[in-house]
């Protein structure tokens, strides 16, 4: 009989600080880890599959789903793919909108992460402050759509309403305030030793092991790639704004969370450009296989009666093709591949998760560490679960 | 991309050897914001008002005569992702269609809000009831009578 020296230790799934519900089997010698195995599959709701047998407009709802802590820019990834099949082009106010909205869902999404990660290791103060903050953005985003976490705002073809003033007055005041409130995150976290020595040199991966694990968004730009979706392929106008990518040199703990707050920071910017420079127009297509018409037109124009039942409940046909777009989601590049078949549903959607790829690095950033690292590590790579299993 | 882009954030990072200077930094922050007002509330005594597009439960609208302005078209039941619409239609005399039947399953739904944007004829729309209790989960299937007074049961 052999002897074995290693101990395993089950982590999650409802251990409070994998987020959501992340099991990491963990093979223990001592306090180190020797291996790990991360398990999947516990928020499985078939979404994929669901989507093939919704009209496109139907999956939109779904895609708030995925990662519930920056529902819009799920919307827009999914929009932006739909469009580019349908071959749509979207008024210039509601891409600014839709610009808005994604930020916005950018920084509800690092605040998450913030309070959460300095919870995990151990610094409570810090989550009280962001969510503080992150309740303004959710008020914002009921005023313009009407839900708070799932604002599913973002339609195919423009953005569902039009923003009110009181939304548009809320979104300056924030931007004027945000700084302030960052500068108080820096005050309690940044230069705070305990936080360092927590962080720093923990999870290190460098540029070339980190694009190899399929690595995207700020847990990439940690390592140093200076690679965004925004900038090297823009989208919904992101060319017009003038923001910068941060990145870090070690690709460890503590870069990613420096790139995330620098993060906040470009988002707030590019949020202030385009409330500022907001174009005047539309906020929907006119597309009329797109839109649905309005109320009073409705009323009063027969046609528009039909279009709308066509719209609303056939659905928009979209022409058979397949294409690959990805967005900048809070976690990464999020993309969206769809086969259409010429019907008003789609054959496949196939969701390109970033999660799913930091999940899967896990077992190369974990082994070596001690366990209490653990919990720092997952919390630097900032996985949603929703999106991991779809 | 352009060197322009890049902020490179780790740049002075270092070491920072002082445990008791960076704690007094962040206590300071405590402290200036412990005398200020408080942003919470004491829920469920105190409560924020809801925006007007709020999406809460359903309510079916009626004319002027208090006849529901619903005509069965289906539309609503068609545009929802999560059916949770169920409608059956009747016809009357003078060849106006009615509902039979209009039940809204608030288990399934998921206030996307698509069934009020969808309908011709604004008879459907969502109010601002978002905290709703029940002993059954059937009790949750509105039904037109529960529908038409949508309201009067939870903001009492
Ligand atoms: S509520 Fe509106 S959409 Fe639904 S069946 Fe009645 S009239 Fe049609
Ligand atoms: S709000 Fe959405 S999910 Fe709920 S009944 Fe209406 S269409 Fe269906």
């Amino acid at each position: 009989m052999s002897e074995s020296k290693t101990v395993t230790l089950n982590m999650g799934p409802h251990h409070p600080a994998t987020h959501g519900v992340l099991r990491v089997v963990l093979e223990l010698d001592g306090e180190t880890i020797v291996n790990a195995t991360p398990v999947i599959g516990y928020l499985h709701r078939g979404i994929e599959k669901i989507c093939e047998s919704r009209t496109y407009q139907q999956i939109l709802p779904l895609t708030d789903r995925l990662d519930y802590s920056a529902a819009s820019a799920n919307n827009l990834g999914y929009c932006v793919a739909v469009e580019k099949l349908l071959g749509i082009e979207v008024p210039k106010r509601a891409q600014y909108l839709r610009v808005i909205m994604a930020e916005f869902a950018r920084i509800m999404g690092h605040h998450l992460w913030l309070g959460t990660h300095a919870l995990d290791i151990g610094a409570m103060t810090v989550i009280f402050y962001a969510f503080r903050d992150r309740e303004m953005i959710m008020a914002m985003n009921e005023e313009i759509a009407g839900y708070r976490l799932t604002p599913s705002f973002i339609r195919i073809g423009g953005v569902a309403y039009e923003a009110t003033d009181d939304f548009i007055a809320k979104v300056r005041k924030f931007v004027a305030w945000f700084p302030k409130a960052l500068e108080g995150y820096h005050q309690l976290l940044t230069d705070n030793k305990i936080w360092t020595t927590r962080t720093m040199n923990i999870g290190k991966i460098s540029a070339e092991e980190a694009i190899n694990h399929g690595l995207t968004g700020p847990s990439l730009r940690g390592s140093g790639v200076a690679y965004d979706v925004r900038k090297a392929f823009p989208y919904s106008s992101y060319g017009d704004f003038d923001f910068k990518i941060p990145i870090g040199e070690n690709g460890d703990v503590y870069d990613r969370y420096l790139v995330r707050m620098e993060e906040f920071k470009q988002s707030i910017a590019i949020i202030a450009q385009a409330i500022e420079n907001l174009p005047s127009g539309p906020v929907m297509t006119d597309n009329p296989l797109v839109a649905s018409p309005s109320q009073p037109e409705v009323q009063t124009d027969i046609s528009a009666l039909i279009r709308r039942f066509m719209v609303n409940a056939k659905g928009t046909p979209v022409p058979s093709g397949e294409l690959y777009s990805a967005v900048e989601g809070a976690k990464g590049e999020l993309g969206f591949y769809l086969v259409g078949d010429g019907s008003e549903q789609p054959y496949r959607l196939k969701i390109r998760s970033s999660c799913f790829y930091l999940a899967s690095a896990l077992p190369r950033l974990l082994v070596g560490h001690m366990v209490a690292d653990a919990i720092a590590i997952i919390g630097s790579l900032d996985v949603v679960l929703g999106e991991i299993d779809r | 991309m352009e060197k322009s882009d890049i902020i490179n954030v780790s740049k002075n990072r270092g070491e920072k050897g002082n445990y008791v200077k960076p704690i007094l930094k962040g206590l300071q922050f405590t402290m200036g914001n412990f005398f200020k007002k408080p942003v919470t509330i004491q829920y469920p005594d105190q409560k924020t008002v809801r925006s007007q597009r709020w999406r809460g439960l359903h309510k079916l609208n009626v004319d002027e005569k208090g006849e529901l302005k619903c005509v069965a078209c289906g539309l609503c039941a068609a545009v929802c992702p999560s059916q949770a619409i169920t409608i059956l239609a009747r016809e009357d005399e003078g060849g106006t269609r009615h509902p039979e039947k209009f039940e809204v399953n608030e288990l399934r739904c998921i206030f996307c809000g698509f069934c009020q944007d969808a309908c011709p004829k604004s008879a459907i729309s969502l109010t601002k009831i978002y905290e709703y209790v029940n002993y059954n989960r059937e009790d949750f299937v509105f039904d037109i009578s529960i529908l038409k007074t949508t309201g009067e049961k939870w903001n009492s």
